[in-house]
């Protein structure tokens, strides 16, 4: 991964600064105005209640998402399948959110739950094989994205169907994780219970990595597998128990979507981005909870802002994600930034041969 | 259809002949979903062009795989820029490409189509070509010798990049450069600018996977145009073990395994199954192949990892 | 003295790195015909000066003549177009490609477009013959032994026309029977008109085979002499700037009971092939035995299968009395064993870890470093402190991640980890590759401190003279069988060579009681 040097504030801020402006010449190319399009995208994001709790709502998936990929990086491995994850966390919960009926206070969090294992679960197959026969799990991942997409819409065909719709059902009331209360004050913004979950997940995250035995043992597997070895660790143990975590991750991702936002699961054509995205997230967050929460916040309020630029000015909301590319394009290729930083004399330049 | 296979299996070989070729010189690529969305957006949308405003049909098409190339290959220099010369991880930077080539195809076809998130449908595009006589084969003959120029110019590739690889002294620097690049930068070979080439090829090939799409069935562009070909061919990359004729076998292979669900419609024995486990099956089949049969698969030696001359 | 032309000159070479100057200021004048040694200790700037010359690193100040002309060698491909070659001392050797392949590389003869691999073959054979260095054009490198490796190396250089070669420790991997063939090498490329850098800190191949010699400390030349007629210990306390003992100051042993007995033990390798092939021997309280042998006879399955890190087909390993035979490496390492890896990156350290992480790797999950399944971050900062200062290792802080320590450090920092531990039986596996001379001290006091201590200790090196001054007894592995049991006192060099080639076999421990 990108490593920091200490004048690395800088980098991350002179980063998004670039990116903005690489949307704006993008935007100036289109014919159209980039500070109006960006303040209408800012308003859009800050304007009201109900925005503000919009965007919270936009970025919980991906901070949860962004853990996932994540907490699988740190520990070398390569989760490009959370996109099967979050779809089989989604159908979990609405299996336990529909076809069960149970008290309030048992049903709402058994349903999350539920999609939480889901994820783990499938996310476990990759690292078992990959633990067992050495199997590249980059492959497997993407195989099973498939599969889980036209397994879950087998399960809401055969058994969640809405009649005359595409998708299921919906949840059962007691399953929603809706925050009824805090409703009124979003404006009737569909805000949840994942919020302050995914909130708690950065904290485990790093709580988990950083403080407990097992994540030292994690960490020390992602860095060295091979000193791992020498040390005693189990190695294809804690492959398999890594993806299991971080699957659960975007397995709670999509339960939340389905649990507290949709309150139903629709009978998708492909899959829903939320997994590569987070793959960007996590990412652009340095692989750490607290760049992933600054990250998630960052790209879902430029998601959620660009329907405001694009009412506002016309422009074609998908600046936003060339935005969003180009700012971790900046991150990555750190020398970029520093040779513009040398150059425009803000920081001493280094003689090197 | 078989149709629709064998296209679909052109774009994975052309793209994964695209990553091979990258990742052979040691430069991971997961940018090719990205390269493969350039080539079908400068594909649909020039050929659009030269329909509508020069009239030209046949030849618009040849000239559209050409600007496909070309965009692909100049816009795999973002990542090689990125990678190459300023060191980033090359995960990231070919995440870079995905994300960009979505954004700013979608942003380009909004922008010359008055709004609207689909170009407008092609009017000529490529049509089958039959090999003269074998085509007459009963049964065999149209399935096999009457495919789409495309389709035929992948196959003539694989061979040519195979040839290139494994018996040009091209081939041999660049292989050479993905095992071991100190070996090739200490005997005064250039490891940047083999690099540069590889991945700029591989954005070229890609390009040209993306255009076989819109150029023959699908006939214009759209959000979900190109929606997992790209990774599905870094799949058959692997799964090919980073050999032509593996990725070949492979995108046949999945291809074929997603004609079985065309093929088993016609029967109504399988009209019990469910549709989806018939879609599901090419993605299973992979897994279980490569759990049964493939094991390890061993990427070049010297993949993923920076190479600075200059680190004692 | 010889007044042959001038092939290389090198005036005044400065070389800076952020934070040292690798060069000073260095002159170094190399004849035609001449093998010139650069003797000087690991980070004295052998390396650094080599670089230059061969273009990988450009001078700060300086000038470089080749055959008197001032040139600027940019690039290794302008140095290969100066006549000069490079062997590497970690080979630049593609592994899954042949021996010609690698030869050819960059200078591929073609037939059309093609590689005309015959015509590859026959010019590889040619030069093979030409220089008598034999290797078999079509094998794979990761299949040939470590001297045809080096000997594709050297054809690499003069296929390409190298008039200057440049040999950076040559020696470091090889037989003594491998030495003396390779000297033999060198030698007749000088009479053939070829002009030789030798870079090394063996005093004894510079004797051997060395013109004139140019001794380097911290950058700056010491002084340059012909080596005719030189004391060796002169020339050793000018490359290390004081006074140089070469015999441990070690009290006799006392030998107590068997602490390690193994026992016709069986393992194969990746390959599927034997590495072990029925090994025995036996460790005893108290003394330290050192394994010689020549890299790939099978030392590294062994350490292997005594830590638990590889499969065992027969035989049986005893510890202190018990069983350990297949035991998994964490319960070995409970029972009393501690192990100082070869590949100290690779197997030693996590090096992003910090100082204190590192330090308790074998021992995080005891109930002094964690409780409750969260690790005492004091007591693991408190022990980190402890074996700081105890061992000496120079480390800004705790927190410092290994990768930043020097390899001396770091190599300090394994053996304070692992002898903290007090085990029964510390194996050390070639404990001190790349290490300066001070640190050597260091390790090999720590090591005879351990056994003094009554403790058994295992010493598997490359290095005969480590083994000879370290070790009270010793057992020569070959083909994965002990071939011989010798004490130092009783044999030398000569003989144990042989042995290590698998020239003739002395009987068993059984004689040596």
């Amino acid at each position: 991964m990108a490593k920091y040097k200490t004048d690395s504030f800088l980098l991350p801020i002179v980063s998004i600064v670039l990116g903005l402006l690489c949307g704006a010449v993008v935007l100036l190319l289109g014919g159209y105005d980039p500070f109006a399009a960006y303040s209408a995208l800012f308003a859009k994001v800050t304007g009201n209640a109900y925005d503000v709790g919009e965007t919270l709502r936009q970025i919980t998936p991906l901070m949860l998402t962004g853990l996932a990929v994540a907490f699988a990086f740190r520990t070398g491995m390569f989760n490009i399948g959370v996109e099967g994850q979050f779809v089989m966390g989604m159908t979990g919960a609405s299996l336990v959110g529909i076809l069960f009926s149970l008290p309030g206070y048992i049903h709402a969090p058994l349903a999350v739950l539920a999609g939480a294992l889901f994820g783990g679960l499938w996310a476990a197959i990759v690292g078992f094989l990959k633990a067992k026969r050495g199997i590249n799990e980059v492959i497997v991942c993407i195989m099973l994205n498939w599969v889980a997409l036209y397994l879950s819409n087998n399960l809401i065909q055969s058994l969640l169907m809405e009649p005359g719709q595409q998708r299921s059902r919906d949840v059962a009331d007691s399953a929603s994780v809706s925050i009824a209360g805090l409703l009124g004050f979003f404006d009737n913004a569909r805000v949840h219970w994942g919020m302050p979950i995914a909130l708690l997940c950065v904290a485990f995250f790093y709580v988990y990595l950083w403080k407990t035995k097992q994540g030292y043992e994690l960490r020390a597997i992602g860095h060295s597998p091979t000193a791992a070895e020498y040390a005693g660790m189990n190695i294809p143990f804690n492959m398999v128990k890594t993806m299991a975590i971080s699957g659960m991750f975007a397995g709670l991702a999509g339960a939340f979507e389905v649990l507290g936002v949709f309150h139903y699961q629709s009978v998708i054509s492909s899959l829903p981005g939320y997994g590569f995205d987070g793959i960007a997230v996590a990412l652009l967050g340095m692989n750490h909870p607290f760049g992933i929460l600054l990250s998630s916040t960052l790209f879902g309020s430029l998601n959620y802002g660009s329907s405001g630029m694009s009412f506002a000015t016309g422009a074609p909301p998908e600046v936003v994600r060339i935005v969003f590319g180009s700012i971790i394009f900046f991150i990555a290729a750190q020398g970029i930034v520093r040779l513009l930083l040398v150059k425009t004399r803000v920081i001493p330049g280094k003689k090197v041969s | 259809m078989l149709n629709i296979t064998l296209v679909y299996s052109t774009a994975l070989v052309l793209a994964s002949l695209g990553g091979i070729l990258s990742e052979k010189s040691g430069v991971e690529n997961v940018g090719l979903e990205g390269l493969m969305t350039v080539g079908a957006f400068t594909a649909a949308v020039s050929v659009h062009f030269m329909q509508t405003h020069w009239q030209l049909a046949g030849t618009s098409l040849w000239i559209g795989v050409g600007a496909a190339v070309a965009a692909g290959s100049l816009f795999s220099l973002i990542h090689a820029v990125a990678a190459i010369t300023f060191k980033s991880n090359q995960v990231i930077s070919g995440i870079v490409i995905n994300f960009l080539a979505a954004g700013s195809t979608l942003y380009l076809v909004k922008l010359l189509f008055e709004g609207s998130a689909t170009t407008d449908t092609l009017s000529v595009v490529f049509s089958k070509v039959d090999i003269p006589f074998l085509s007459s084969i009963p049964f065999l003959g149209p399935a096999l010798f009457s495919a789409y120029p495309t389709t035929y110019l992948a196959l003539l590739l694989v061979g040519a990049v195979y040839f290139v690889l494994f018996k040009t002294p091209a081939g041999l620097r660049l292989r050479a450069t993905g095992e071991h690049p100190g070996a090739v930068d200490t005997l005064g070979i250039s490891v940047y600018r083999i690099r540069y080439l590889a991945v700029m090829a591989s954005g070229a090939l890609a390009g040209l996977g993306g255009a076989a799409i819109t150029l023959t069935t699908t006939s214009n562009f759209t959000y979900n145009t190109i929606s997992g070909q790209g990774f599905i061919a870094l799949a058959v990359m692997i799964f090919g073990k980073w050999n032509p004729f593996g990725a070949l076998g492979a995108a046949m292979f999945f291809g074929f395994a997603q004609a079985i669900g065309s093929i088993l419609q016609i029967y109504s024995w399988a009209d019990g199954i469910p549709r989806e486990y018939i879609y599901m099956l090419p993605y299973v089949l992979t897994v279980l192949v490569l759990v049964g049969v493939i094991g390890k698969a061993r990427p070049p030696g010297a993949i993923g990892k920076i190479y600075d001359p200059t680190a004692r | 003295m010889n007044e042959a032309p001038l092939a290389a000159e090198l005036v005044r070479i400065t070389k800076r790195f952020p934070g040292i100057t690798a060069n000073d200021g260095i002159d170094l004048r190399l004849r035609k015909g001449e093998i010139h040694a650069l003797l000087g200790e690991n980070g004295a700037g052998k390396s650094t000066l080599m670089n230059i010359l061969f273009g990988l690193y450009q001078p700060d100040e300086g000038t470089i003549r080749i055959a008197g002309n001032p040139v600027e060698i940019s690039n290794p491909r302008r140095a290969i177009e100066l006549g000069i070659g490079m062997v590497h001392q970690h080979f630049k050797l593609v592994q899954p490609f042949t021996v010609t392949e690698n030869i050819i590389l960059g200078m591929e003869p073609t037939k059309d477009v093609r590689i005309d691999y015959k015509a590859a073959a026959r010019e590889v054979a040619e030069i093979s013959k030409q220089y008598g260095m034999y290797v078999d054009p079509f094998a794979r490198i990761e299949q040939i032994s470590v001297g045809m490796q080096q000997r594709v190396e050297i054809l690499k250089a003069l296929y390409r026309k190298a008039d200057i070669l440049i040999f950076d420790e040559p020696t470091a991997v090889l037989t003594p029977q491998e030495i003396v063939e390779l000297l033999a090498i060198l030698k007749k490329l000088a009479r053939e008109g070829k002009s030789i850098i030798l870079i090394t800190h063996k005093l004894k191949e510079i004797m051997e085979a060395a013109d004139t010699v140019t001794v380097i400390r911290r950058g700056k030349v010491v002084e340059t002499l012909p080596v005719a007629g030189a004391d060796p210990s002169i020339l050793a306390e000018k490359m290390v700037g004081r006074n140089v003992s070469f015999s441990l100051d070690k009290r006799d042993p006392s030998i107590g009971s068997e602490t390690l007995t193994v026992q016709d033990l069986t393992c194969l390798n990746a390959q599927g092939q034997p590495a072990l092939n029925g090994l025995s021997f036996a460790v005893r309280a108290g003394e330290i035995l050192g394994i010689a042998g020549v890299d790939g006879n099978g030392q590294t399955e062994l350490v292997e299968a005594i830590t638990g890190l590889r499969k065992i087909e027969s035989g049986s390993i005893r510890l202190n009395g018990r069983d350990v035979t297949g035991w998994k490496p964490r319960k070995v390492t409970r029972a009393g064993v501690a192990h100082i890896p070869e590949d100290r990156h690779k197997h030693g350290l996590v090096l992003d870890f910090t100082m204190s992480e590192n330090l308790v790797l074998q021992t995080y999950d005891q109930p002094e470093f964690t409780g409750k399944g969260f690790l005492k971050k004091n007591a693991i900062d408190e022990h980190a402190e402890k074996l700081i200062s105890g061992f000496d290792v120079r480390t800004p802080s705790i927190r410092t991640p290994s990768r930043a320590l020097s390899g001396g450090n770091q190599q300090k920092a394994i053996i304070a980890r692992e002898i903290d531990r007090d085990p029964d039986l510390l194996i050390a596996a070639q404990p001190t590759r790349g290490l300066d001379v001070g640190a050597i001290e260091f390790v090999h006091r720590q090591l005879v401190r351990h056994r003094d201590r009554g403790k058994a200790v295992l010493l598997v090196s490359f290095e005969l003279d480590e083994i000879l001054n370290v070790a009270d007894r010793i057992a020569v592995i070959y083909g994965g069988r002990i071939v011989g049991e010798v004490y130092p006192r009783d044999t030398n060099d000569k003989e144990l060579g042989l042995m290590m080639a698998g020239g003739s076999t002395k009987s068993g421990g059984s004689e040596l009681g």
